[in-house]
């Protein structure tokens, strides 16, 4: 049971943004631009980095949705997304993602965390000024909505299953609010 | 500087806002609704006590330092006395509903699920709706966003604490989305 009176039998944070509209409609747009939005990372990149942050986070609903919303993204490359919820260092990725992930990894712990030599190993693996700005905002609002989902004891599917048809919509829809969905 | 060429010498977050507006439009829009919204039964000094009292946790000098010196603007409290609040948020002279909703953003700063069923009874026996909950705990989510953004890409931040206060009511007067990014 959630912590306060949110729509029942709606998961995670849909429930949430349903109970406070004015606020989500901005968690959504900023979901929205900053995971499909023009970016030098490919939109399946950047829900690696979620998925990626969230699972560090233990958030079983962010992963499993991130998680599933990558494996549509990646089709027939899905199988990477559990060889990095596995172990990230032995995942089949680039070494610039990795780099990436390293410095979305320490943000997930803190801000502080990030030193000059994380930003210039990812640059001489080639990340630009655009991929190091990204990861870290994504890294960033992940360890919010992860927060915010768990905080408020949001419900949490238990059966993977429910997550496919969440990230088939994710990958194809992107983020749009619960109620616009409802209206499609 | 910062980690990353921002191409503008802003601090803190306006200097990322600037470099990436189209982000820096839905995250001002949230802290206009979260923090500055009239429409909601925390005062506006609460709610920026909360964003400082999270920021002051997760060590980032820019956040709470400009959410400061904005909760001792609408508070009335100096420099000193919000620095005594956000050190000793239990021992400080808040209400008993404002010390359990503390208590919750400073569970929400380590973990969302640091929070526990007994923080939020109590808060509910003091009287915090559904509604304060809620927005006590997204403040202190959006704050654990907004500070590792600030501090992941290693911006700059002004040393002099008196900067803040003494930008504070202009600040307050024009809110978070009515700000020029490139001001």
């Amino acid at each position: 049971m959630a912590h306060i009176n949110v729509p029942e039998n709606v998961p995670g944070i849909r429930s949430l943004v349903m109970f406070r509209p004015d606020a989500g409609q901005h968690l959504y747009q900023l979901a929205q631009v900053l995971l499909r939005g023009e970016s030098p990372l490919t939109p399946a990149e950047r829900e690696l980095i979620a998925t990626y942050v969230s699972h560090r986070n233990g958030c079983v609903f962010c992963t499993n949705s991130h998680a599933a919303a990558a494996r549509s993204l990646l089709q027939n490359d899905a199988p990477i997304v559990d060889a990095l919820l596995a172990d990230m260092e032995t995942a089949p990725l680039s070494e610039k993602l990795k780099a990436l992930l390293r410095i979305a990894g320490k943000v997930q712990v803190l801000g502080k965390e990030v030193q000059q030599d994380d930003i210039d190993a990812a640059k001489q693996l080639g990340a630009t000024d655009r991929d190091l700005h990204d990861t870290v905002l994504i890294a960033a609002t992940f360890s919010m909505f992860n927060r915010y989902v768990d905080g408020l004891a949001s419900l949490t599917p238990q059966d993977p299953a429910a997550y496919e048809p969440m990230g088939k919509r994710m990958a194809e829809f992107g983020y749009v609010m619960p109620e616009q969905a409802a209206r499609v | 500087m910062a980690y990353i060429e921002l191409s503008n010498d802003f601090p803190g977050i306006r200097g990322l806002m600037a470099y990436r507006p189209e982000t820096a439009h839905p995250l001002n829009a949230l802290a206009e609704v979260l923090l500055r919204d009239d429409d909601n039964t925390l005062s506006r000094g609460e709610r920026e006590l909360i964003a400082t009292y999270v920021s002051y946790l997760n060590d980032c000098f820019f956040c709470q330092n400009v959410h400061g010196a904005l909760a001792g603007h609408y508070l009335q409290c100096s420099l000193q006395e919000i620095d005594d609040m956000k050190m000793d948020a239990q021992g400080a002279p808040l209400s008993d509903k404002m010390k359990a909703l503390m208590a919750i953003a400073a569970s929400v700063q380590r973990s969302g699920k640091a929070v526990t069923e007994e923080q939020i009874a109590a808060a509910k026996a003091n009287g915090a709706t559904d509604r304060e909950l809620h927005d006590t705990v997204l403040i202190a989510a959006a704050f654990c966003m907004f500070n590792r953004y600030v501090d992941g890409l290693g911006t700059w931040a002004p040393k002099d604490r008196n900067f803040y206060v003494n930008r504070a009511p202009q600040r307050a007067a024009e809110g978070y989305i009515a700000t020029n990014l490139f001001q």
